[in-house]
């Protein structure tokens, strides 16, 4: 599991980067295993996010992972924006006003909260990182902001130029699918869980300090979607998805286009050149 | 640029300014008459493709420090908010991201082209050194851009990179922290850096100038490396080449947008869509996919200077290749043993640059020893031995015999040698 913020030993500053340099410096990754592919809409040349799905996983997110987990960049307007969950801006209005979100100085000096709008961002569950560890055994519960685009594993030769014929970018998605699935009830015998951390088997290491987060029947769906914890994830990880690419259906629609200029384009040039190299060998 | 200045302005206005300044005459006889061998194949389309490559570098780059701000607290989340609330932001810096590494693509293909045909050969030192600058400028601009952005491989990369400075002997630690402007990667190096990564794109077009000034006054190689003898030899630059490098730069821009529409992330490192930390070290860090062979070879000598020594010096070696070849014969083409050296020499180089993304431990320690040191020996000891055993094959009298004799009986050869007259 390369590039995963695992092993979040505190650098002596620049030091460790020098070692790092002479040899092994970073241990061994612990064999968590390679996450399987799974379906996603939003795969593909012509991936999209399903609207429906985007709309359950915002409801997972606001009443399971919003606890713990902040979303900065996430404003409430984002939600009526093209190419996402399809709120109205009504809706989205409505979602910002259940938030007292902190304003001011007003012309007394005072900060004050009132309702949030359409502009704020979504509200942080702890005032800084050091409160977060603090409710979270030490641990940071990331931001969800980018957190789809920020996970991934190690493909591998030949795979990795595979993907790039298939396309294939949905190492954070696959790997948060297996991770929210992937906890045990028990570790595995031998395997001693440090104080406080839960036993995962996808997580680097397999000791996360976060608690397995869903359950079945935890989230009540209205729209008659099973309530499972494959579903919910699956939700909440296309969420997430958008969260960090808000504009990936405008990227797959307008290379599409560029594509279909380019190739006619291209044919074009192909037969003019032919037309004028025809009279000269080379 | 060098004299084929045929261009007569009809128009009066025109005539009385190129009368005082030749510019439209310098255009025309440097992209419209200027004569370029006939048998060049698609891989001299990488020239006209780098161009395109830097222009766009250049704009969209422009066009994201409008949006950008360069500090430790802010950047990540200020090219965040380019992808998010800039209209077309995400297209610009998905553009700016991946158009780097389309750009070292193009530049690799451009090298190995000049490599095999022996583009760096008498009369074309100059040229292939500038190119070399090129190169240099390229890498030094490529790495302070994945800066930018302050995410946790920004933030390591630079560590471990400017880190390796301190290797100097005395005065290596002062280096260091003159680089840093402190005693750490922070924000005054995201300045400097920032700073540095607009001006040295302005620096590359101008060796760019040069270079393709170099490159008129002694006029292309092509795949025999005969030079052209008589103006059957070649045709003018439009609209023969200019109609061919605008087919291949539309190719390439079909795979460049493969990339950046599709995979736009494909060539990144999902760490650095982390914030940047000073206190996480990230598990492994890896540099761009383009510097991969080079932290190859850094890694593979067990001393910190001579893996530093090792790195710089195989770009250096580049500079002497000219002087190290020692063959009479230019195009590799024509080279039976030397074709194959260059075949595994470019193996070796991925093999370094595959062995760059795996952890420096074990087997692939010394898989990189071995490959790092048969990097220097092509160079060092194959390419000046081979000038002097190895038995070329005939070489063609010239390159219209050489296209001729390819296509025999294809047309008579009057049709070609008088096609190239025939303008337009
Ligand atoms: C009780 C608080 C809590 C809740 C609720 C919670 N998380 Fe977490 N989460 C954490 C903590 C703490 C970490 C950091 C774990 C660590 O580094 O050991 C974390 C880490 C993560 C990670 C990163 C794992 C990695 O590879 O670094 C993901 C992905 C994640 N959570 C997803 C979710 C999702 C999706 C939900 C909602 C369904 C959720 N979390 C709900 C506390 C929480
Ligand atoms: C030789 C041409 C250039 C190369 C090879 C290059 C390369 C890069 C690279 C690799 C990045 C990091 C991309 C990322 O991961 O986000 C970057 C970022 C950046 N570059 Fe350049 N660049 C070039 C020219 C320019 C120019 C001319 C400018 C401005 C005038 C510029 C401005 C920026 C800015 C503001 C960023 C940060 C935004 C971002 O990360 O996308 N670049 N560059």
């Amino acid at each position: 599991m390369s590039n995963t913020m695992s092993f979040r030993s505190i650098a002596l500053g620049s030091l460790a980067a020098v070692l790092m340099l002479a040899g092994p410096a970073v241990a061994q990754e612990h064999g968590a295993p390679k996450p399987p592919r799974e379906e996603w809409s939003f795969a593909g040349p012509f991936g999209h996010f399903d609207r429906a799905q985007l709309q359950r996983g915002f409801q997972v997110f606001k009443e399971v992972c919003s606890s713990c987990h902040s979303a900065h960049l996430f404003a409430f307007r984002n939600l009526a924006q093209e190419g996402g969950p399809g709120f109205t801006e009504a809706q989205a209005k409505a979602v910002a006003e259940q938030y007292q979100i902190e304003d001011g100085p007003n012309d007394a000096g005072d900060m004050f909260e009132r309702p949030g709008r359409l502009s704020d961002h979504w509200p942080s569950p702890f005032p800084n990182e050091q409160a977060a560890r603090a409710s979270n055994g030490g641990a940071y519960p990331p931001d969800f902001s980018t957190l789809a685009k920020a996970r991934t594993y190690e493909v591998g030769f030949p795979g990795f130029l595979i993907d790039i014929v298939t396309q294939y970018q949905e190492q954070g998605p696959d790997y948060i699918h297996a991770l929210l699935n992937g906890y045990h009830d028990e570790p595995p015998e031998g395997f001693t869980l440090p104080e406080g951390a839960h036993y995962n088997e996808f997580f680097p290491g397999h000791a996360i300090k976060m608690p397995k987060p869903l359950s079945d029947g935890q989230v009540t769906y209205s729209d008659g979607t099973p309530e499972t914890v494959d579903q919910y994830s699956r939700d909440v990880i296309s969420f997430m998805m958008w969260l960090s690419e808000p504009h990936l259906e405008a990227r797959k629609r307008l290379g599409f286009q560029v594509m279909i200029f380019l190739i006619i384009f291209g044919g074009l040039l192909y037969f003019t050149k032919k037309k004028v190299w025809r009279n000269v060998e080379h | 640029m060098s004299g084929h200045a045929t261009f007569e302005p009809k128009n009066p206005a025109l005539k009385w300014f190129e009368s005082r300044l030749p510019l439209v005459g310098l255009i025309h006889s440097s992209f419209i008459a200027y004569p370029t061998p006939r048998n060049l194949n698609y891989w001299w389309t990488f020239g006209g493709i780098l161009s395109l490559m830097l222009v766009c570098q250049i704009l969209t780059g422009v066009v994201l420090v409008m949006h950008y701000t360069p500090h430790a607290t802010l950047a990540f989340d200020s090219v965040e908010h380019i992808m998010r609330d800039v209209s077309y932001g995400w297209l610009l810096r998905y553009m700016h991201a991946n158009g780097a590494s389309m750009f070292f693509i193009a530049v690799y293909i451009h090298m190995f082209r000049g490599l095999y045909y022996g583009s760096y050969k008498n009369p074309r030192e100059v040229l292939w050194i500038l190119g070399c600058i090129i190169y240099l400028l390229m890498m030094a601009t490529g790495f302070m851009g994945y800066v930018l952005p302050w995410g946790q491989m920004s933030f390591w990369g630079a560590t471990v990179i400017t880190n390796l400075f301190s290797a100097i002997p005395v005065v290596g630690p002062t280096i260091v922290q003159w680089l840093w402007g402190g005693f750490s990667v922070d924000n005054a190096t995201l300045n400097r850096f920032f700073s540095l990564h607009y001006l040295l794109p302005f620096m590359i077009a101008g060796v760019v100038v040069l270079h393709v000034w170099a490159l008129h006054v002694v006029g292309q190689n092509n795949p025999t490396g005969v030079e052209p003898k008589s103006e059957k030899d070649t045709v003018p630059f439009t609209p023969y080449a200019t109609i061919k490098d605008a087919f291949g730069m539309v190719c390439f821009l079909i795979f460049f947008s493969w990339f950046l529409f599709y995979i736009p992330n494909y060539l990144g490192h999902a760490d650095n869509y982390i914030p940047a930390n000073p206190l996480v070290t990230p598990a492994h860090i890896v540099p761009e996919w383009y510097y991969l062979p080079f932290y190859a070879m850094l890694r593979s000598v067990p001393d910190k200077l001579g893996g530093v020594l090792t790195m710089f010096g195989a770009i250096a070696v580049l500079f002497f290749v000219p002087w190290l070849d020692t063959s009479k014969v230019r195009s590799g083409a024509y080279r039976p043993l030397f074709k194959q050296f260059f075949w595994i020499w470019l193996a070796v180089c991925i093999g370094l640059g595959w062995l760059g993304s795996k952890p420096a431990e074990g087997g692939y320690v010394i898989a990189g020893r071995i490959l790092t040191v048969w990097y220097f020996v092509h160079f060092l000891v194959i390419l000046p031995l081979l000038g002097l055993f190895e038995k070329p094959k005939a070489v063609p009298a010239s390159i219209t015999e050489a296209v001729l004799g390819k296509n025999k009986g294809a047309a008579p050869a009057s049709t070609g040698a008088q096609a190239p007259q025939t303008k337009g």
